[in-house]
């Protein structure tokens, strides 16, 4: 199975993740990751999902999301043609004796420190989840006390946006 | 922008269907002029500027602020029911009878529960409902307060769509898109939830409301281009099969399907649901497919070369064994619900509308096809096909213990009754018996629980197609299981003055499943038998009576004739006939569940060998 992303423009109502989630759900389909928040339209939020499927069940989650009155409009996009970004927040154990090892991986990787304290570092870092799961690989060895990620968003290269209006 | 223009837009250029008329406003109070009433009274004010003629309902705490402007309502009249599943039922027996939405209302908690059966069936058979239900303050949602319950988030599943109206103002623009949605695009169950709070803090009413339904865009024009294609493979097709679903019905394009068969020739098989869609007397109707469809519909749409599904979802209960089914055929499927498309069998043509439109595009492309290349030759399908037919007819045997037979009886009901009735059914082996040995001639004359298999679905549908159509006969075929489940709405019929007729094919049992038993577990009747027979509890005779109905009983064939004319003639009040049937009767032919559409048995033991008489085409 390979994973695909969704853009989900939904109506910004109570209970329009409910019904997202509870429809994925309830047809068997797994989700890999979900972020939700605002978009430039007050009225409208704009849902990422992942989900593992073939192509023909893929074909299904989509005609049975847009039949969800409250959802607006669903844009496959692809890999090579956006730009995924997941946001990463660990905290990693770093005393004084592999403290600088650690930076230099944060600093390979473009990530950030936002936390310190004598015992350990809190970095931030984002970008796809290849490079995500590389970070993680790099720091796994020093001991990660704590991990919270974010759902992936993604966002189509180039001029074209996908809007509410554009499909009225 | 407004979701006026986007509606207008789904349009464009088509003529509605009835069915999306039915959602149009009727003209309430001037437009644009506000009037200062409470959130109840903006309710009743919306149901009538909808256009609802009946409710079916039960008050009860929450919703007690709408029973009192419903009081004085003059359109909307209100039939207090027995219980919440059967005003859901009856909404539903309502609009597959009139083809307009039919609408339940209920208190919260268990009374919107009960709802729940109701608006699960009419979600699996796609009927027009609206349900109102009460629901505790605002205040005190979320606070497990007294007869609360998140009706919203339990019937998310099993409705088209639901509303919790949380400001007075928008109950006028929440009614008129629950009917919208309701009665437009593939029809299905709306709820509206409102707190009581909001029903009785005061607010402005004016209609019509200003809707807004960015994300609703039914597609009704079918794509030329696809309808042409479709057109093409007809053509060139020599074992085509129009396999007729409930989406005809729905669609209203009965007169459209007839003058595609005829235009094209093709054999006909109409589905459960869409039984009624086709005349039953029609010489190219080969009856119904599916478990206990006809040998020679199964056996047509399993030799089939081209399958032209019209509003049908290729449901387990029609394709039997989906890897083997129809092996053979390329399949144009024609459904208003993308969703439905390719779903569970690959579709090659999906044409994605309202069926009447479809079927009247494909009338005309199927004309200019005709004029290019002549229509299909299709005589070698005919002879293969009423081979089938003539070898394997609708029929059944007396059971060999001398006892009355229970298709005899339906059989002798349709005859008598004849076609302009009314029939609704439970779900059961009577269920199959009714669609099996009553011809339906007319659309909207058939109503059942197909999808959700609803058992206790006959009476309290039967009401509401009465109240629907006051001056048809209604009459439901039930089954002592299934009446045994709802009947209490027969003192909502005898006092509200629904005279509705009830057959109960008395056959002591649980009687479907007591056939899977006999046939699949070793003849070990567990539980099925409901002393119905061995004890007479209930008498229904006397349950019939008590009820405000008249009861009556018949227990041999000679008396068959004579009862249901004595029921008919009984239109003061609702009959009951107890028809005391034997309990070993069967339904066939039958596939069993899991298995190939190829191993249909025409009767027990009697497998048709298709592979002795393939058509060579």
């Amino acid at each position: 199975m390979t994973n695909h992303t969704l853009s989900v423009l939904v109506e910004n109502v109570p209970g329009v993740l409910a019904r997202v989630s509870g429809l994925f759900s309830r047809r068997g389909f797994n989700i890999e990751s979900l972020a939700v928040g605002p978009t430039e339209n007050p009225e409208v939020s704009r849902m990422t999902i992942v989900v593992a499927v073939e192509e023909l069940p893929l074909e299904q989650v989509t005609k049975q999301l847009n039949k969800l009155v409250n959802v607006i409009k669903i844009v496959e996009l692809d890999p090579a043609s956006s730009v995924q970004r997941e946001l990463l927040l660990v905290k990693v154990r770093a005393d004084a004796t592999v403290r600088s090892q650690v930076l230099e991986t944060v600093q390979l990787f473009r990530a950030k420190v936002v936390d310190v304290s004598p015992e350990a570092l809190t970095i931030e870092a984002t970008g796809t989840s290849d490079k995500i799961n590389a970070l993680l690989r790099m720091l796994e060895p020093y001991g990660v006390r704590e991990l919270v990620q974010s759902g992936m968003v993604a966002v189509g290269r180039g001029a074209r946006s996908i809007t509410a209006t554009a499909t009225r | 922008m407004t979701s006026a223009t986007s509606r207008s837009e789904s349009n464009a250029g088509s003529t509605p269907s009835p069915s999306q008329l039915g959602a149009r406003p009727k003209p309430g109070p001037p437009a644009g002029t506000p009037v200062r009433v409470t959130g109840a009274q903006s309710l009743v004010r919306s149901l009538e500027a909808v256009g609802v003629e009946v409710v079916f309902g039960i008050p009860g705490g929450t919703i007690l602020p709408a029973y009192d402007p419903l009081l004085d309502s003059t359109k909307v009249r209100h039939v207090l029911v027995r219980h919440e599943q059967g005003a859901g039922h009856a909404a539903t027996g309502y609009a597959q009878a009139t083809g307009k939405v039919g609408v339940c209302m209920a208190t919260s908690g268990p009374g919107a529960t009960n709802l729940v059966t109701p608006l699960a069936d009419a979600n699996m058979d796609s009927v027009p409902v609206v349900a109102i239900t009460g629901q505790q303050t605002r205040a005190l949602i979320g606070t497990d307060a007294f007869q609360e319950a998140d009706i919203c988030g339990i019937t998310m599943p099993i409705t088209k769509h639901n509303f919790l109206v949380t400001d007075p103002a928008d109950i006028p623009k929440v009614i008129s898109e629950a009917f919208h949605l309701a009665s437009t695009g593939r029809p299905g169950p709306v709820l509206v939830d409102i707190p009581k709070d909001v029903l009785q803090e005061m607010t402005a009413f004016a209609w019509p409301p200003e809707t807004h339904l960015p994300g609703y865009r039914p597609t009704l024009r079918p794509h030329g281009k696809q309808v042409r294609e479709a057109a093409r493979l007809i053509a060139g097709s020599r074992r085509p099969v129009l396999y007729v679903g409930g989406g005809v019905l729905k669609a209203q394009a009965s007169e459209e399907l007839r003058q595609l068969a005829e235009l094209t020739g093709i054999p006909v098989v109409t589905t459960l649901m869409a039984r009624g869609a086709f005349p039953d007397s029609h010489s190219q109707h080969l009856g119904m497919p599916g478990m206990h469809g006809s040998v020679a519909a199964v056996a047509a749409m399993q030799r089939a070369d081209l399958l032209l599904a019209l509003g049908a979802r290729f449901d387990d209960r029609v394709t039997g064994k989906l890897s083997s089914f129809a092996p053979d055929a390329t399949v144009v499927h024609a459904d208003i619900d993308p969703a439905e498309i390719s779903k569970n069998r690959k579709a090659d043509v999906p044409i994605v509308g309202d069926c009447r439109e479809i079927i009247t595009e494909l009338i005309a492309a199927v004309k200019a096809e005709n004029e290019r290349s002549g229509p299909p030759d299709l005589d070698a399908w005919w002879t293969q096909v009423n081979s089938w037919r003539d070898t394997f007819p609708a029929g059944y045997e007396w059971p060999a213990d001398g006892s009355l037979s229970p298709q005899f009886v339906i059989e002798r009901i349709g005859k008598l009754v004849g076609p302009d009735a009314i029939y609704t059914a439970g779900v059961g082996q009577h269920q199959m018996w009714a669609a099996q040995f009553i011809a339906y001639e007319k659309p909207g004359t058939w109503i059942n629980s197909g999808g959700l298999g609803t058992m206790g679905f006959a009476v309290p549908a039967a009401m509401g197609a009465q109240f629907g159509h006051p001056d048809k006969q209604v009459w439901a075929i039930d089954g002592d299981g299934c009446f045994q489940m709802t009947n209490q709405e027969l003192a909502t019929c005898a006092i509200e003055g629904a005279p509705i007729k009830v057959a109960v094919i008395n056959n002591g049992n649980l009687g479907m499943v007591r056939q899977w038993q006999n046939l699949f577990y070793a003849e070990r009747y567990s539980n099925t038998d409901l002393g119905t027979h061995k004890h007479r509890i209930p008498d229904f005779t006397l349950l019939a009576e008590s009820l405000g109905c008249a009861g009556l009983r018949c227990e041999t064939k000679e008396e068959v004739d004579e009862v249901i004319h004595r029921a008919m003639a009984i239109n003061d009040r609702p009959v009951v006939i107890d028809f005391v049937v034997g309990k070993d009767a069967q339904v066939w032919p039958m596939v069993a569940a899991g298995t190939s559409n190829d191993e249909i048995m025409a009767a027990r033991g009697i497998r048709p060998l298709f592979d002795d008489d393939e058509v060579t085409a």
